[in-house]
């Protein structure tokens, strides 16, 4: 290890460096805001020193980790999307009481568990970073611990993601029995040479497969989906389901890159089958939802179903530049756009009894009870449903180009018929918030939170500029590819 | 840079009249009344400074200088997307004719809305903005985003102003409508997409697109979701179930900008990208479209005749008259073009009226039906004679618009198709039926005499006076809308018809 390495893994030194800290300041002095202040120093330190870092990239430190300036990038996105759920739970994790400092503390692990994740070209690299995300998230989501909800919540995503972990990790047992290594690219020149036979090959990719999948909840392995969504805290769920599911995409992306995964058609047409029972599976089960918690679940089953469109249309290697810069794109707008929406619903919800629990009833009216707050939702689901102006537009856009470009027509026909469907549940938590004040069943008092409101503005702003201008980001995702 | 300026000065003077509301409930109209006022003036200052005579030149839609008024602003080179407008005599046309009914619209919703004007005011001039930007549009994928971007204040006037049914009517409008958007820009990406991997860059622009040789499977399926969207807005047989929900459940304002304005953005559509750009396609595919234009027109006026809901039944007569613009467009020469687009402006007027009068009567009657009507002229005679002249203007009366229209586009279609011309010309007598039936179940009959109800005022009758005064120009004079129109539709007539630009016929000719 040398200097310009040292440079190079400047993020997760910042990150791990911080997590030291803080587990030292909450030993010495409890004190909610300035765990919360140190927290939130530490990830935009590191995310500011993404740039730094960049100006060696693209360089291997250690086998394990490559530090390009593609996965400093989504560094950079990952720190500050969770610089942002910090300031968001702020509010939302003083109020249930006792000695929230350590959340803080799991919240930086996470994160330094995604960063791991998108800069791994390595199994055991990989394994490292995806423990690191996923433990820290089963204390995240039991926080509340004195409702029932979030232990639930808990219990499940532990026991089942637990499996999931297992299973990828026998997986990868299987290819190193095979082929004898574990860094990525070795992984795909061996398994051409190899002599241990196509079956167990295939098993053995297919349960990387479905254990990576599970954590990307795709549709055979989504059942947990809904249910962690509902209970978790909403600042937690809008990680969980942005930044835990772009860091296991990107990683899934790398491995199939780099060890080139691609010619087993199978694999990939695996993929595509995926996605379509995802697009459509996730939006069916969506319509019937009256939890706004639980359909904001569905529908991220659907959307991961729209990205992992990606996979087919990388059969190509002419149309692969395409594909990953959709993929990075669509990324980076989801995930500003569902952690702005769990943002908005952590303001709705507040000064509930059980705040886990957002229905649809607790929207009716808001146009006309909290224009401002209502107006910023309105953004965020038209985001999500592809409205021209937002973010979710272009990503959309991209993801039709790039499937037009790969010629994928059955993909494309999912992605329509999907999103026509979703329409229909967006649309409804939109009419919900413009029905009149008569009809109106809750009337919850409007929540103070300077910080949350002033963020979720700028979230909001943030979807609307990459809506509106989205060429700076789509050059520079196109020249660091 | 006057073509943006009159998109933001609409979106503008919605925020501002938003913000009004603040202040006091009258306020808003008035921001919304000067705010269309002051687009008009600007629509008028844009055509008068044009050079002269540029309007009347003969023009190539492929060639940028060849538009009157045109404009081109990088936005996203990664995909060769342009803030691309361009105006036209045809867009000019259309232009006026949605500043007139944002007029129109602002009138008859007056007194009507209670619950928020200042945001209702917001959401029909921005409403109006989508349009305006859908008329001048060059680039696709800005053509698309306008193309939505009128949908959602849509919504909201229906699914916060409308009437009893209106979560329903509403969902059902922006689901149709944003779901045939999808197989639009699905049709735009794979020709913006395919016609790249042909020629030099991809490029979104109309003018780059326009005569591109496509592969013919391609070509078809694109020119499909082309036409699935414009016909759902338009809308034609059998994409038009939406229509008389909205309708019904929209409020006034809301209604006469739908019927007036929204759906001549799927007739223009056709007109301006559908078929020109997919021009032999287009030719295979026109006996279904003529097809579909009869069955509209029958149809339309068949349920029509059913119903006793006055609104629906306005509702229905616009599907049969969309059905003559279908059938103008796909015969495609110069007569039954003509008539399409004098259809499209009578349309708007003598429907938008209509439905100003369907408001008023369900304003004072508190009903829609019908049944519970009758006699109404001796109450409301001022009410009834307008009634009677738009009825007449439905129907196709000689003198009036619509039957200028009518009768270019049967003159056209019957050099083409005689048997669909003989079809369709059934329609002119089942619109007599269901347009008399209306004024006899509302105005004529005996009168309740415990009813009372108030005639027009004076802002009603100035709005109406103006909506006659431009129908009986169309049906007496129609020759400067015609002036307007023709030069445009000759060149997109032979822009579909001859094969592409010099170069590309030179190549293809040397052995």
């Amino acid at each position: 290890m040398n200097a310009a390495d040292f440079q190079a893994l400047l993020p997760l030194l910042v990150l791990s460096g911080g997590a030291v800290l803080l587990m030292l300041q909450i030993a010495f002095v409890r004190g909610v805001n300035r765990s919360a202040a140190l927290a939130t120093l530490t990830l935009v330190l590191a995310a500011l020193s993404c740039a730094s870092a960049v100006e060696q990239a693209p360089r291997q430190v250690t086998p394990l980790l490559v530090m390009d300036a593609f996965a400093l990038l989504f560094c950079a996105v990952f720190c500050l999307a969770a610089a942002v759920t910090v300031l968001l739970s702020g509010d939302y994790i003083s109020y249930h009481g006792d000695e929230p400092e350590e959340y803080f503390l799991l919240l930086v692990l996470s994160t330094l568990g995604a960063c791991v994740l998108v800069s791994a070209n390595h199994v055991a690299s990989l394994v490292l970073g995806l423990e690191l995300l996923s433990v820290s998230l089963y204390a995240l989501i039991a926080y509340p611990n004195k409702s029932i909800l979030p232990l639930e919540a808990a219990i499940k995503y532990l026991v089942l993601s637990g499996t999931a972990s297992a299973t990828t990790l026998f997986g990868f047992a299987l290819l190193y029995a095979a082929t004898g290594t574990l860094a990525f690219d070795a992984l795909g020149e061996q398994l051409t040479a190899t002599a241990t036979g196509r079956p167990m090959l295939l098993l053995a990719g297919a349960m990387v497969f479905a254990g990576l999948g599970f954590k990307f909840s795709l549709v055979p392995f989504h059942l947990w989906t809904p249910d962690v969504y509902h209970g978790a805290p909403a600042p937690v769920t809008g990680f969980l389901a942005s930044v835990s599911k772009a860091a296991v995409f990107l990683v899934l992306l790398r491995l199939f890159l780099d060890a080139d995964l691609f010619r087993y058609r199978i694999l990939v047409e695996l993929t595509g089958l995926i996605a379509i029972l995802s697009m459509l599976a996730g939006n069916l089960l969506a319509l019937l939802q009256t939890n706004i918690k639980r359909m904001l679940a569905y529908s991220s089953i659907a959307h991961m179903g729209y990205l992992l469109l990606v996979f087919m249309v990388c059969i190509e290697r002419d149309n692969r530049g395409l594909a990953v810069e959709a993929a990075a794109y669509y990324l980076i707008a989801y995930i500003a756009t569902i952690i702005a929406a769990f943002g908005l619903l952590t303001l709705v919800s507040a000064r509930q009894v059980e705040r886990e629990d957002v229905q649809l009833q607790h929207v009716s009216g808001l146009f006309w009870r909290q224009p401002l707050l209502a107006c910023l939702l309105l953004v965020a689901l038209l985001s999500l449903v592809g409205v021209p102006l937002t973010a979710g537009f272009i990503a959309k856009f991209y993801l039709v180009v790039a499937a037009v470009d790969g010629s994928n027509w059955v993909l494309l026909g999912a992605l329509i018929v999907g999103s026509a469907i979703g329409i229909y549940y967006y649309m409804r938590v939109i009419y919900y918030m413009s029905r009149k004040p008569e009809q109106q069943v809750s009337q919850a008092a409007p929540a103070d939170g300077l910080a949350v409101r002033v963020l979720s503005g700028a979230l909001i702003v943030i979807i609307l500029l990459l809506g509106t201008v989205p060429q700076p980001l789509m050059a520079y995702i196109r020249s660091i590819l | 840079m006057s073509m943006p300026a009159l998109i933001l000065v609409l979106l503008a003077g919605g925020a501002l009249a938003w913000l009004a509301q603040r202040a006091s409930d009258e306020l808003p109209r008035w921001v919304a009344l000067a705010t269309v006022i002051g687009a008009l003036a600007l629509l008028y200052y844009m055509a008068v400074e044009l050079p002269a005579g540029s309007l009347a030149l003969a023009s190539d839609p492929r060639q940028a200088p060849s538009w009157p008024l045109y404009l081109k602003l990088d936005w996203i080179p990664r995909f060769g997307i342009a803030l691309e407008f361009g105006m036209d005599g045809l867009s000019l046309l259309l232009l006026a004719l949605t500043l007139l009914l944002g007029l129109i619209a602002i009138a008859s919703s007056w007194t009507e809305i209670d619950f928020k004007p200042g945001l209702f005011q917001a959401n029909l001039l921005w409403t109006l903005a989508g349009v305006c930007g859908v008329f001048l549009a060059l680039d696709l994928f800005l053509f698309f985003l306008f193309w939505e971007l009128m949908l959602l204040p849509m919504y909201l006037l229906i699914a916060v102003w409308g009437h009893e049914n209106r979560a329903y009517a509403a969902m059902k409008f922006f689901i149709f409508t944003q779901a045939s958007g999808l197989l639009m820009l699905l049709a735009i990406v794979l020709l913006a997409w395919r016609g790249a991997s042909a020629g030099n860059g991809v490029s979104f622009s109309y003018l780059d697109l326009l005569g591109l040789e496509l592969d013919p499977r391609l070509a078809w399926f694109a020119m499909l979701g082309f036409f699935l969207a414009f016909t759902v807005k338009l809308p034609a047989f059998p994409l038009h179930t939406w229509l008389p929900d909205a309708h019904t459940q929209a409020p006034t304002a809301g209604s006469v900008l739908l019927a007036g304005i929204l759906l001549k953005t799927g007739a223009y559509g056709l007109l301006r990208f559908c078929i020109p750009l997919f021009p032999e396609a287009s030719a295979t595919f026109a006996p279904v479209a003529m097809s579909l234009g009869v069955a509209g027109i029958l149809y339309g006026a068949l349920l029509a005749f059913a119903q006793t809901d006055c609104k629906r039944l306005v509702a229905y007569s616009s599907v049969s008259h969309m059905g003559f613009v279908l059938l103008g467009l796909y015969a495609w020469n110069h007569l039954a073009l003509q008539g399409a687009v004098v259809q499209m402006l009578a349309h708007g007027l003598s429907t938008a009226a209509l439905f100003m009068v369907a408001g008023a009567l369900q304003q004072r009657l508190h009903t829609r039906d019908m049944r519970a009507m009758g006699g109404l002229w001796h109450q409301a005679p001022r009410m009834g004679a307008a009634t009677m002249f738009f009825v007449l203007a439905s129907l196709g009366l000689p003198g009036l618009g619509g039957f200028v229209a009518e009768f270019l586009v049967l003159a056209g279609l019957f050099a083409v198709q005689p048997w669909f011309a003989a079809a369709a010309a059934l329609g002119l007598i089942t619109a007599v039926i269901y347009a008399l039936w209306l004024l006899q179940q509302t105005f004529q009959g005996a009168p309740d005499e415990r009813r009372q109800m108030a005639d027009f005022g004076v802002r009603e009758m100035l709005a109406m006076g103006l909506m006659m005064i431009a129908l009986l120009w169309l049906g007496l004079y129609p020759q400067p809308a015609l002036d307007l129109a023709q030069p445009v539709l000759d060149g997109l007539h032979d822009s579909a018809l001859q094969p592409p630009a010099a170069p590309l016929a030179a190549a293809g000719s040397a052995p």
